[in-house]
């Protein structure tokens, strides 16, 4: 394959993924506001090409509110609310969504819980009946606890041989020391086995209520028998969940380099810098920015400067990660251990070109008809459509986003990303992960 | 949706193709062929005013002459690179100015480069995508920087993983004499010595419109396309044809056990492939009931591995198997598991073993039957939802030797399958001597 995804979301989640995905542009879905007898709000695309609904939901606070000595508690209970709900034990459960092909699962993100649904219309009945059930009467039985409990130890223990995955959990726990944000969502081998029953079903009562809720929709369902379906589904879930604030943090960064031994061929090259959140007013100007310097596609600055002219990585680029409580811009690259002095090197030099004097009007232009142009084909199935509804809520990005957000582009200007670019591009800021057995770096830090 | 990325890995190819098989339903596309003798697909799906563009070449590392490992790999990546008229990377400049994402994958049996667009930019994308079939120029300036990368490439797929570099190992010892044997990365130091005579002789020989196949999903027809499909490509001259010649696998008498132990490794694995027939390969009467027997005994949360390994006996963290016949020369039926902690790799391997021997003696219940169907079936209508699924598994059909004809009809060839055909299959394949068992362990403590 040509070229990999330079960045993977696995530590904060869904949600930045979310403020990735839906940061373009404009297509003419008509989104409608629908709202339950009960007070439900759903914002809903009707979809008639096939007879199938997606539903996307999403609690707003997520694994950041867990103690210190239960991480992995929200992603732990994500994985068993469809593990045995109201009367039916794990497999009949599992037997039920399976048999009738209907797609059910829950994931926790550092600021989010979530689920998604995708059925058939013909077994939609079904469907939401499970849904509510895994929601308000999840059983937590004994057998399927300690399944779950167990492939999530051995997925940890797995990550422990990745390379890339050790070097994304040290720049987090860096960045954020002391915070929420420095730990990982899955929890580490210490505090999984700390997690028990009544933690996760604290977590339900206390996380999962109405004034937390997000709904989008997509799909073959009428306006009016999805307000049915929306007090049915999340009428029987508390008013209120309990208050939370996640205390705001700005990334720790050093502008040194972490070396983590590993006797692996490829060292793996994580690096940060400042970044903004997603409500920032230079939001838009540092998302073309990143765009210009690590972002999709094959004709980024890093993509050029690191892939085709010297050949040091197969994958690299750059994201912007824009929490509710902080933001930063991470890259990512994999080299040979003898190149890794030369990689960092160059990332180096391209972040402080662009720092100092900024991006040319024709990277600009480039940038705005790529962002603005590929817009549509995020519309790529049922699901993606409800799932884009559901973070334009989480963003608080208006119901009219679909159609403004080309604007929001097309208005940023060189000298804003030029300006934002001098801020956010400072080379002693620039911080590096390095997981591998370099043969020419040292750990600075 | 997750999508995995295609290709590089036999493993990932499976994982997809299993998908895509499952998925391949009634996606009702239009088809025609240009004189010169490429074939187009047109799939329509007007959800969006976007399209997406395959070019799918019959050639793979399958291909590929001894000693020149990786060279269909090789040369995608070199396919980005300038034609007569456009420089190296104007492709993808010009792609992403027009809003387009793009990529391009390699298997064993095809290489497909592949544009998302708004589809009033698909002219310009089929100009291209013609241009580079046959304008490619490919010098050493752009050679030896794009070896690092695919070095590059193999270091984080294989080297960098002990799994990855097991599966490689498995494959090589899996298959006798077919080239499947080989990874489609290539093995390293025929990476290294790959040179631009060969990767030329390679371009010339199989990049042809009647060795390719056009398919455009989308908001488009064919009659929209047509016109444009003959302007640009229709003009290209077809080339003299190519055979694709394979050694074919000898009969294999012996069980093997490959085994890893890195001190990289902190989870161990369990897995055992048998040799299967596929759709092209083999005694492919038996394919489609190896899909449901596959979805019987290792679709998901309630199938029989993981009721019996994960849930019911609490021994494994993971259990199932997979099947998937969508090759040009044969498949593998396989199984794998994660032990739990506390349980051992025999204890798994002797877990599987004992489902396997339950279901030779004691075959399986229509009820069973009947539900995989079902469930597999019902993988049809999502298909249809995606806007790339039908282009990807008519193109790979295609390219393997099956006809639209084959992959419309597969809900019909699923829902067809009987209990009697498969234990008649499971027999087939499962009771052969020559399996491979591979285990991957951490390393001995000193």
């Amino acid at each position: 394959m040509k070229a990999a995804p330079a960045m993977r979301d696995a530590f904060f989640g869904l949600i930045a993924g979310l403020a990735f995905a839906i940061a373009t542009s404009a297509h003419a879905f008509e989104v409608k506001r629908v709202v339950s007898p009960g007070g439900i709000e759903a914002w809903l695309i009707e979809d008639h090409a096939n007879p199938i609904v997606a539903m996307k939901i999403l609690f707003r606070g997520g694994a950041s509110l867990e103690p210190n000595d239960k991480v992995g508690l929200a992603r732990m209970t994500s994985a068993l609310l469809d593990e045995g709900a109201g009367d039916m034990d794990s497999q009949a459960f599992q037997g039920a969504l399976t048999d009738n092909s209907i797609r059910l699962s829950f994931e926790a993100g550092q600021d989010s819980f979530t689920g998604q649904l995708k059925t058939a219309v013909a077994t939609q009945d079904l469907a939401f009946r499970l849904l509510r059930m895994a929601l308000t009467q999840p059983r937590f039985d004994e057998e399927p606890v300690r399944r779950v409990r167990s492939q999530i130890m051995a997925g940890l223990r797995r990550d422990t041989e990745n390379p890339g995955t050790l070097g994304q959990v040290a720049m987090v726990k860096a960045l954020f020391p002391g915070h929420p944000y420095g730990r990982r969502t899955r929890g580490t081998l210490e505090t999984v086995p700390n997690i028990a029953v009544a933690d996760m079903k604290r977590f339900v009562a206390e996380r999962l209520a109405k004034d937390n809720l997000i709904v989008g929709v997509s799909g073959d369902i009428a306006p009016d028998r999805l307000a049915k379906e929306l007090d049915a589904v999340f009428g029987g879930l508390p008013a209120k969940a309990t208050p939370w604030k996640i205390p705001e943090a700005t990334p720790t960064l050093t502008g040194g380099v972490t070396v983590i031994e590993k006797a692996v061929p490829q060292s793996s090259i994580a690096f940060a810098g400042p970044g903004v959140k997603r409500d920032d007013p230079d939001f838009y100007p540092a998302y073309v920015m990143n765009h210009i310097l690590g972002g999709g596609g094959f004709t980024s600055r890093l993509y050029q400067e690191v892939r085709e002219k010297r050949g040091l990585a197969y994958s690299t680029g750059s994201g912007l990660y824009a929490l509710r409580s902080a933001g930063f811009l991470t890259g990512s690259a994999g080299t040979a251990n003898a190149r890794v002095a030369e990689t960092i090197a160059v990332v180096r030099e391209e972040w402080a070109r662009m720092g100092k004097n900024g991006i040319a009007e024709a990277e600009l232009r480039d940038a705005k008809t790529y962002l603005t142009g590929s817009f549509p084909l995020k519309f790529s199935s049922t699901d993606r459509l409800a799932e884009i509804l559901t973070g334009m809520q989480f963003d608080r990005l208006g119901i009219d986003y679909l159609q403004k957000r080309n604007g929001y582009v097309e208005a940023v200007t060189k000298e804003a990303v030029d300006r934002v670019a001098a801020k956010l591009l400072n080379p002693a800021k620039l911080t590096f992960f390095v997981v591998g057995d370099p043969k020419d770096v040292k750990s600075t830090n | 949706m997750k999508r995995a990325s295609t290709s590089m890995l036999a493993g990932i190819v499976l994982a997809i193709l299993a998908t895509e098989t499952a998925d391949a339903g009634v996606f009702n596309p239009e088809t025609f062929m240009l004189p010169n003798g490429m074939q187009v697909v047109v799939v329509p799906n007007h959800r969006a005013p976007v399209a997406t563009q395959m070019v799918w070449y019959k050639v793979g590392s399958a291909d590929e002459a001894p000693g020149e490992s990786g060279i269909a790999h090789f040369l995608e990546h070199l396919m980005f690179k300038g034609t007569k008229t456009r420089a190296p990377g104007e492709f993808s400049k010009i792609v992403a100015r027009n809003g387009g994402r793009e990529n391009a994958f390699t298997s064993f049996d095809y290489t497909a480069y592949h544009q998302t667009f708004a589809v009033d930019r698909l002219e310009t994308m089929m100009e291209m995508e013609a241009d580079r079939m046959t304008n490619l120029t490919i010098t050493e300036k752009e050679v030896e920087p794009e070896r690092q990368v695919v070095l590059e490439e193999r270091r984080m797929r294989t080297d960098n993983n002990p799994a990855s570099i097991l599966r490689e190992q498995v494959a090589a010892v899996q298959f006798y004499n077919y080239p499947y044997r080989r990874p489609i990365i290539g093995w390293e130091h025929e990476i290294r010595a790959l040179d631009l005579d060969r990767i030329r002789a390679f371009y010339k020989r199989w990049y042809a419109p009647n060795n390719a196949i056009l398919v455009v999903a989308g908001d488009v027809t064919a009659a929209k396309l047509k016109p444009l499909a003959e302007k640009y490509f229709g003009v290209i001259p077809a080339q003299p044809p190519t055979v694709r010649t394979r050694p074919e696998e000898p009969p294999q008498s012996t069980a093997r056990v490959v085994t890893l132990k890195d001190p990289r490794v902190r989870q161990p694995s369990w897995s055992r492939s048998f040799m299967a027939p596929s759709y092209r390969y083999g005694d492919t009467g038996h394919a489609y009931a190896l899909e449901v027997l596959a979805e019987i005994l290792g679709g998901g949360a309630t199938s029989r591995l993981y009721g019996a390994l994960v849930v019911g006996q609490g021994v494994a963290d993971s259990a199932g198997g997979y099947y998937d016949p969508s090759n040009r020369g044969p498949s593998r039926f396989g199984f794998y598991a994660t032990p739990r902690r506390g349980s051992t790799i025999e204890q798994v391997e002797a877990a599987v073993a004992a489902e396997i021997g339950h279901l030779l003696k004691d075959g399986v219940t229509e009820n069973e039957v009947a539900r995989a169907k079902k469930r597999l079936m019902a993988e049809a209508l999502f298909a249809r939802d995606s806007l790339t699924t039908g282009a990807r598994a008519l193109g790979a059909s295609l390219a393997i030797g099956r006809t639209v004809e084959d992959v419309e009809s597969w809900p019909e060839r699923i829902g067809a399958v009987t209990a009697v055909q498969v234990i008649a299959a499971a027999k087939a394949v499962l009771t052969q001597r020559g399996h491979v068992t591979a285990h991957l362990l951490p390393a001995d403590q000193p």
